[in-house]
């Protein structure tokens, strides 16, 4: 992990990333010490036995959590020492979000949701970006509708619209098709793909499934809170057989 | 079941103490109501049982006349009847009383003492005792008057007034000569303690006589004590057989219970007062019970299937929200009652700044005010959550499996149908009201009104969507995002926002109703005054007790005057009914010229005029006798030579003044009008009046400005209070809002996490719950304002009688608007605060 070769320009940067639980008997390190570079315009997945500090990484770098130690850079800009404001700001205009579950405000429409954050911003909407994103999901027709008469797959690939709209630096999503059958989650999947390869989008993807990480081009395996594989351009079986040694040496 | 319940309880003690904090108030105020009210009885009681002797001999119908506006009666008690009744072998002693109305006590600075509340209560000491054998009064320090010109006060005067023992105490005669005064000697109480506000003005028998009895040697009552074993009825009945014709003897239990009723009623009236708005305070809280309990009750539903699906019956979860009920409503009435205690004190503190003094020791809890405290408290809480627990019943087992709380508000179609038709209803009441329904019409409005306000509050989700949705657009506009999210939010659970308001808006419906009537009041006041007192100048004393006449001879006497013209009201006995009459000069023709209907208003020795209704409830007419019973017994036979309209300016039965000598009532006046002499200069003379009338405190000169400001801020005084006591449901209501706010945004706890997280400030998801709160007030606030807008314009057109004019309070509404506005903010501090707290990712963990 030493040797990691520099390809700037990276979206999102840790060095030496720790994050203590507890404190005693019970620490826990989440964290121990990761180091890795995000690179720009790529779709990057984050694998890794559960409890191994996937979530707490990605938490870290959207800047939604603090680490105990180690340094942070999203898109140039240092997160130590930043204020709740100053964080608050980042999150909305340089970050975008995709979680599990629950993504949307269920008061909201579709487009109301989509465009949340550049409300919150102040910002204008850009319409062709918007009506770009909005085809790119195939959901011009649902853009009227509440969360609660869109399906989990939709609502989905609504959240993958909010998180776009904004033309954030980098895209985080947790497990963003840990809810939805194969065919949803395949559809909100491909678009994450074409966000990255059509719109140039840096996506960051915690996932378990074997099959959306081959959706990306670079896999980083985490174990016990640090860095302990990475693949390239990897296909589903080379993602299986890495995570089967994983497991292996995690048993023995 | 039962442990599962107090965990429920403990595990969310925030919750409980804001869903127990309505109920507390609410109990809080029905017992401190009930306190008050058993304090000023005690109070009352207390003196009236301390102050009344065995026996009484006194003027034939003297009971009925007990204040005195009605006039001071001139027949009398001679020392002789005295002598006659102490030999008999039933009384013990025999004491004459010499009591005297209409006198003030002017402290040492020459400001009036006791002013507008309390009587001011002058006698004669004598050391008889009450029936309980006790003394009457009790002597604070000092001794008792002796010489005619010695004077004991009660305790407090003395104080007021700035006296101090051998000081010469100034007083102002109700007639002869005006400025009196007499060394104070002692300072003396009720036995018992207190005075419950009343100024005691206690004179030796001469010094009493020489002030009320033109100094003769003689009495307007006789205290009658029993001989050892004799009873109330046998000393009155041995009495009755020596006393002369004019008199009568009465048993003290007679005239306690005369004194009683006449008392009784006045605090019946301020009981009921007080009890009408605890039940408002009480219905408020109930309905934000209502609201709490539900809203728990569906936070929880994922839990109660769980306890379903774990085997629980229906009824079984139903139960468990029952008790959590029952025993929070126990806790919270339990500290409501020590709450009302302090608030019994200070509603007593209240009432002494208008001159009602009830001693703190008064004001204990009764076993009836814990009962009824607790019965009440349990019982509306109990009522407030049973729909919540039955919807608790019915959540599905299933339900558990969903990954989502169910939200599938039942459609309000029904409410709604209901709701239109009892507000069809209320519409009919208040339209059969207006059109002078049998009985008293104001009360159908009342009813109607009722019904309005409670529909209103049940179908406030649904009449209050437009107000909503008209918040969202406004917020949305102007606050961008978060106020469109406050909007949404606001609009979401509509039952919720609407049973939160609506507890607001009882409150702001009743006020705006007040503020309509209290308008029209003012208004028709001005309009009164414009129209009907046609003087330039009127004199009356600031609590329209008569003055002395020699008042009005000074005024004679400025430059300027053209015409006064004097007036005296007395109580009189007509057919059986006791009534204010007014006796007028013959120069009231020159300055106010009323509506006659038929006859002449021109009286001329044994003539009256009449008001036509007053007649016709009479069944008189011109050239009818009618009858007057006046205090100490005499009567007048007059001849009705005139039918007026009825008017402000003299009462239903007007004769002339030289009447009230025969009437054998002091000569005093009441009313005084003048006209200006023409190219006077009305602000030299006014000065001249004010001057001439200057020596006599309680009286004051109005021109008619004055003269509508000084009724005016009567009513004004009035509404005051009125608000000041609503003021107590609003509070309430803001604690319903907070309550409801901090369980949304508990609710909410994900959706705040997600914000947060796709960038929204701690300020703006501040703003957002406090705008939602401002939106939940102001739909609080239309809805009633408009309401009581309705019911105090209805209302108004029954009293029209009385409120001949209509004004609305605009600007005390927008007032109340800017309010609810400010309620609105004040309620959403600690819920926004809380929420702008929450940790971003424990809140999205949230499961
Ligand atoms: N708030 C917390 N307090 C204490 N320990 C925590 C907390 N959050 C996470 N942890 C611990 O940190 C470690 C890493 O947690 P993390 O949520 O990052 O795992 P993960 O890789 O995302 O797991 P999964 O695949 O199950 O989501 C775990 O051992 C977990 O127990
Ligand atoms: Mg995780």
């Amino acid at each position: 992990m030493t040797s990691v070769p520099h390809r700037p320009p990276a979206a999102a940067r840790a060095v030496d990333l720790r994050k203590v639980y507890g404190s005693g008997q019970s620490e826990v390190h989440a964290l121990a010490g990761v180091t890795v570079d995000l690179d720009a315009g790529k779709f990057t997945a984050i694998m890794g036995p559960s409890g191994s500090g996937k979530s707490t990484l990605m938490h870290c770098l959207a800047a939604l959590d603090t680490p105990t130690s180690g340094t942070i850079e999203v898109d140039g800009t240092g997160l130590a020492g930043l204020n709740d404001k100053a964080l608050t700001a980042l999150r909305r205009d340089r970050i975008g979000f995709v979680f599990q579950a629950f993504n949307l405000i269920p008061t909201l429409t579709a487009k109301e949701n989509i465009l949340l954050p550049l409300d919150l911003a102040g910002a204008k909407v850009d319409q062709d970006w918007f009506d770009t994103v909005v085809d790119a999901v195939g959901l011009r027709d649902r853009l009227g509708h509440r969360p609660s008469e869109m399906s989990g797959g939709q609502q989905q690939r609504v959240a993958c619209a909010r998180a776009l709209a904004s033309k954030p630096s980098i895209v985080f999503a947790d497990e963003p098709t840990g809810n939805l059958d194969s065919t949803s989650g395949a559809e909100v999947l491909s678009f994450l793909r074409r966000s990255v390869d059509e719109f140039g989008q840096t996506v960051v993807m915690v996932t378990h499934d074997a099959v959306a990480a081959s959706y990306c081009d670079r896999v980083i395996f985490l174990a016990d809170g640090q860095v302990v594989d990475e693949i390239t351009d990897p296909d589903r079986e080379q993602i299986l057989e890495h995570m089967t040694a994983l497991q292996t040496r995690a048993a023995g | 079941m039962f442990r599962l319940t107090l965990r429920n309880l403990l595990a969310r003690k925030l919750r409980l103490v804001m869903s127990g904090l309505s109920i507390v108030l609410g109990v809080a105020f029905l017992s401190g109501v009930l306190v008050f009210s058993n304090g000023l009885s005690t109070t009352f009681d207390g003196i009236i049982y301390g102050s009344t002797p065995d026996g009484v001999v006194r003027a034939k119908d003297f009971a009925e006349f007990d204040a005195g506006y009605s006039g001071t009666p001139k027949n009398v008690v001679t020392p002789e009847t005295i002598a006659e009744l102490e030999e008999l072998p039933e009384v013990d002693r025999a004491d004459g009383d010499v009591a005297g109305f209409g006198m003030s006590l002017l402290a040492s600075d020459g400001t009036l003492v006791g002013g507008t509340g309390a009587p001011t209560l002058a006698f004669n000491y004598h050391d008889g005792p009450n029936m309980d054998g006790g003394d009457i009064l009790e002597l604070d320090s000092g001794r008792w008057p002796e010489s005619d010109q010695e004077i004991v006060l009660d305790t407090g005067a003395a104080e007021n007034g700035e006296y101090e023992l051998g000081d010469e105490v100034q007083l102002l005669a109700p007639y002869g000569e005006i400025e009196q005064t007499a060394t104070l000697v002692g300072t003396a109480e009720f036995n018992g303690g207190g005075t419950a506000g009343a100024t005691l003005l206690i004179f030796s028998t001469e010094g009493a006589q020489r002030l009320f009895l033109d100094g003769k040697d003689v009495f307007n009552r006789v205290s009658l004590t029993a001989a050892e074993g004799v009873s109330q009825e046998e000393l009155r009945d041995a009495a009755a057989e020596v006393i002369p014709e004019d008199l009568e003897a009465v048993t003290g239990d007679k005239v306690a219970d005369e004194s009683e009723a006449a008392i009784g009623e006045f605090l019946g009236i301020i009981k009921i007062f007080l009890i009408v708005f605890a039940a408002i305070a009480v219905l408020v809280g109930g309905f934000i019970i209502l609201n709490t309990f539900s809203i728990l009750v569906a936070q929880r539903s994922r839990e109660l299937a769980l306890m379903r699906a774990l085997g629980a019956a229906r009824d079984q979860v139903t139960r468990s929200v029952l008790l959590e009920a029952l025993v929070l409503s126990f806790l919270a009435s339990t500290i409501g009652i020590g709450l009302g205690l302090l608030l019994s004190r200070g509603l007593a503190s209240i009432f002494r700044a208008i001159g009602l003094d009830i001693s703190s020791a008064a004001l204990d809890l009764t076993v009836g005010t814990v009962v009824i405290s607790y019965v009440v408290g349990v019982a509306v809480t109990m009522v407030a959550a049973y729909l919540p627990s039955r919807r608790a019943g019915r959540v599905a087992p299933v339900a558990a499996m969903r990954a989502e709380a169910p939200q599938a508000p039942a459609p309000l179609g029904r409410r709604a149908a209901i709701g239109g038709a009892l507000l069809l209803v209320g519409a009919a009441l208040v339209a059969w009201g207006v059109a002078g329904a049998p009985g008293p019409d104001a009360i159908w409005v009342g009813i109607g009104g009722v019904v309005w306000i409670i529909t209103v509050a049940v179908i406030s989700p649904i009449i209050g969507k437009p107000v909503l949705v008209g918040c969202r657009a406004l917020f949305s506009r102007v606050f961008g995002a978060p106020g469109r999210l406050a909007g949404e939010n606001a609009l979401r659970d509509a039952r919720r926002t609407g049973a939160t308001a609506s507890a607001l808006m009882i409150g702001l419906a009743l006020v705006s109703t007040i503020g309509v009537l209290a308008a029209s009041m003012n208004k028709s006041i001005d309009d009164l005054v414009d129209e009907e007192f046609t003087a330039d100048y009127l004199v009356q004393s600031v609590n329209f007790v008569p003055f002395s006449t020699s008042v009005g001879d000074d005024l004679a006497d400025v430059n300027g005057v053209s015409v006064l013209s004097r007036q005296q009201y007395v109580g009189a006995k007509i057919d059986g009914e006791t009534e204010f009459v007014a006796a007028n000069d013959e120069r009231f023709n020159d300055i106010y010229d009323l509506d006659v209907v038929e006859g002449t208003t021109d009286v001329q020795g044994a003539e009256a005029f009449v008001a036509d209704e007053y007649a016709d409830e009479l069944g008189v007419g011109i050239g009818d006798p009618i009858e007057l019973t006046f205090p100490g017994g005499k009567k007048l036979e007059l001849e009705i030579v005139g039918i007026v309209k009825p008017s402000e300016v003299t009462a239903w039965v007007s004769f002339p003044l030289d009447q009230v000598e025969q009437a054998g009532l002091a000569r005093q006046d009441t009313s005084i009008s003048i006209l200006l002499e023409d190219g006077a200069d009305a602000e030299t003379v006014k000065n001249d009046l004010d001057d001439a009338a200057s020596d006599v405190p309680i009286v004051a000169v109005y021109d008619k400005e004055e003269f509508s400001d000084s009724i005016r801020d009567q009513v004004n005084q009035l509404l005051y209070m009125i608000y000041g006591l609503l003021a107590l449901a609003i509070i309430i209501a803001v604690f319903g809002i907070v309550n409801t706010l901090g369980l949304s945004v508990i609710e909410r706890t994900r959706e705040v996490g997600l914000l947060r997280a796709i960038g929204m400030s701690r300020s703006r998801l501040r703003r957002m719950i406090t705008l939602e709160s401002v939106a939940i007030a102001l739909l609080g606030a239309v809805l009633g304002l408009g309401l009581g807008l309705v019911v105090g314009v209805s209302l108004r057109e029954t009293l029209k009688e009385d409120l001949s004019s209509l004004a609305l309070p605009f600007t005390q509404l927008v007032v109340f608007l800017a309010i609810a506005v400010v309620v609105g903010v004040l309620a959403a501090v600690v819920p926004s605060i809380r929420a702008s707290r929450m940790n971003v990712l424990e809140a999205i963990a949230e499961e």
